[in-house]
């Protein structure tokens, strides 16, 4: 099957290579930038630092970013390692000071009422603080999954095989079909991904629904 | 690895000429200050209207989201397909990139307009209706002023999309420090195009702490407690 003179099958493996690529930096990025935020939030002093050094590498240009890590991680050019490692990056640089903020949301009459109810700092963290900061984390997640798809479509021109190459591909034949195809499937998968987060951030806030029914 | 790149950042011939890192450098900066100013003059009246107002608030969201979905590179694309061919010399390569650079420019820009008018204190605002104040005095005297470091931070992410851009823009063109990075890759040379990066990141850099300076410098005192970006 094929649209605008774009081969769907192509279409939809390199649909799923973009997934692979925007959505695992997802999932590591929050796993690294939730000790992070916490430490952010609960030594005061290490706020600034953290949330000021995050931020910074949002900073970088992500064709810099894709250029420069193969030199840092002695990979190959072509590896979608560098990709992988770039969108972490840039998902620690998104969710960082969102889940220090999130995390500092979480009322302190609540957190002491945990704590008067005997549980442990791990405990309280686990099973109070990080449930209450979920609806502020997804929203910077939301943020994170959207530009991460947007931005790994850059790797095309070092070659990395996603959406990208859509649109290299196309404008090497001077071709505007795959460009125009390129970019729906990657605002498609965009709201995919949003559509999960949402899903997932349903399921995990049911107090939220029981509030409004 | 480090000497290559080292030998070909400090080499003289790099930095002499047209096509040199300096010349390639103001390039990038002038490129992406106009594409800046152009977003700015769209996007900070709708922000201040829509903040001022709050009239269509829904609309303003959802397209500033809309518009982070859209891979820059393909629109990038899309416009040099478009515009090529009906423009001659070197318009032909700049304007097309210069228009994607601008729209990519916006979202940032309006969102920080419109959040920063949005959270200031009702409390000023209508102790600024109780003195008086009509609605411009009240827009430019208290909400502006008030709005400032949210309105700063969007212009300093716009900034930073905008050099991102630019860089990429440099396949279907564009001058500046992607270049190095792009015509690097086309000659096989690694220390070009890995130098070429590192400018492109210390350009943002310096850029992004020039930009935080000036925030420093506009906002209130009064102020610089709170919205701190």
């Amino acid at each position: 099957m094929t649209l605008l003179g774009t081969d769907l099958g192509e279409v939809a493996e390199f649909a799923a290579q973009h997934a692979y690529l925007a959505g695992v930096p997802l999932v590591l990025g929050l796993l690294i930038s939730l000790p992070l935020g916490w430490l952010a939030l609960r030594r005061r002093w290490l706020y600034p630092p953290v949330i000021a050094g995050t931020g910074l590498l949002y900073t970088i240009p992500s064709l810099a970013l894709f250029v420069l890590l193969p030199g840092i991680l002695g990979t190959q050019i072509l590896d979608p390692v560098n990709v992988v490692v770039a969108m972490t990056l840039y998902t620690i640089a998104l969710l960082t000071r969102t889940v220090a903020d999130g995390l500092g949301s979480v009322p302190d009459h609540v957190r002491q009422a945990a704590t008067a109810m005997g549980y442990g700092p791990v405990r309280r963290f686990f099973a109070v603080e990080l449930p209450l900061a979920v609806p502020v984390v997804s929203a910077g997640l939301r943020v994170a999954a959207v530009s991460n798809v947007s931005i790994v479509s850059v790797a095309a021109l070092i070659g990395v095989s996603q959406l990208g190459l859509l649109f290299t591909d196309g404008f090497s034949r001077s071709a505007m079909g795959p460009i125009v195809v390129g970019v729906l499937a990657c605002v498609l998968l965009a709201v995919l991904f949003d559509l999960l987060i949402l899903a997932v951030t349903r399921v995990l806030t049911p107090w939220l629904r029981a509030v409004r029914a | 690895m480090i000497a290559t790149i080292w030998a070909w950042l400090s080499d003289p011939t790099n930095w002499a000429g047209a096509g040199g890192i300096p010349a390639q450098s103001l390039e990038h900066l002038r490129l992406s200050l106009i594409a800046l100013l152009a977003a700015a003059l769209v996007a900070v009246p709708i922000g201040l209207y829509v903040g001022h107002t709050g009239r269509g608030r829904v609309v303003l969201v959802n397209v500033v989201s809309a518009f982070r979905a859209i891979p820059s590179l393909g629109v990038l694309f899309i416009a040099a397909l478009l515009l090529l061919p009906h423009l001659r010399g070197n318009l032909a390569f700049e304007l097309p990139s210069l228009i994607v650079l601008a729209v990519l420019g916006i979202p940032p820009i309006l969102s920080g307009v419109y959040a920063g008018i949005e959270q200031v204190d009702p409390a000023a605002r209508d102790a600024a209706r109780g003195m008086g104040m009509t609605g411009w005095q009240r827009l430019w005297q208290v909400e502006v002023p008030c709005a400032l470091p949210l309105i700063c931070s969007g212009l300093r992410s716009s900034m930073m999309q905008i050099i991102a851009t630019a860089t990429i823009a440099a396949v279907v063109g564009l001058g500046g420090l992607g270049r190095f990075l792009i015509d690097g890759q086309a000659n096989r040379k690694y220390d070009e195009m890995a130098g070429g990066a590192i400018l492109v990141a210390l350009l943002a850099l310096v850029v992004d702490i020039v930009f935080s300076l000036v925030q420093r410098a506009v906002v209130s005192p009064g102020l610089a407690s709170r919205g701190r970006t």
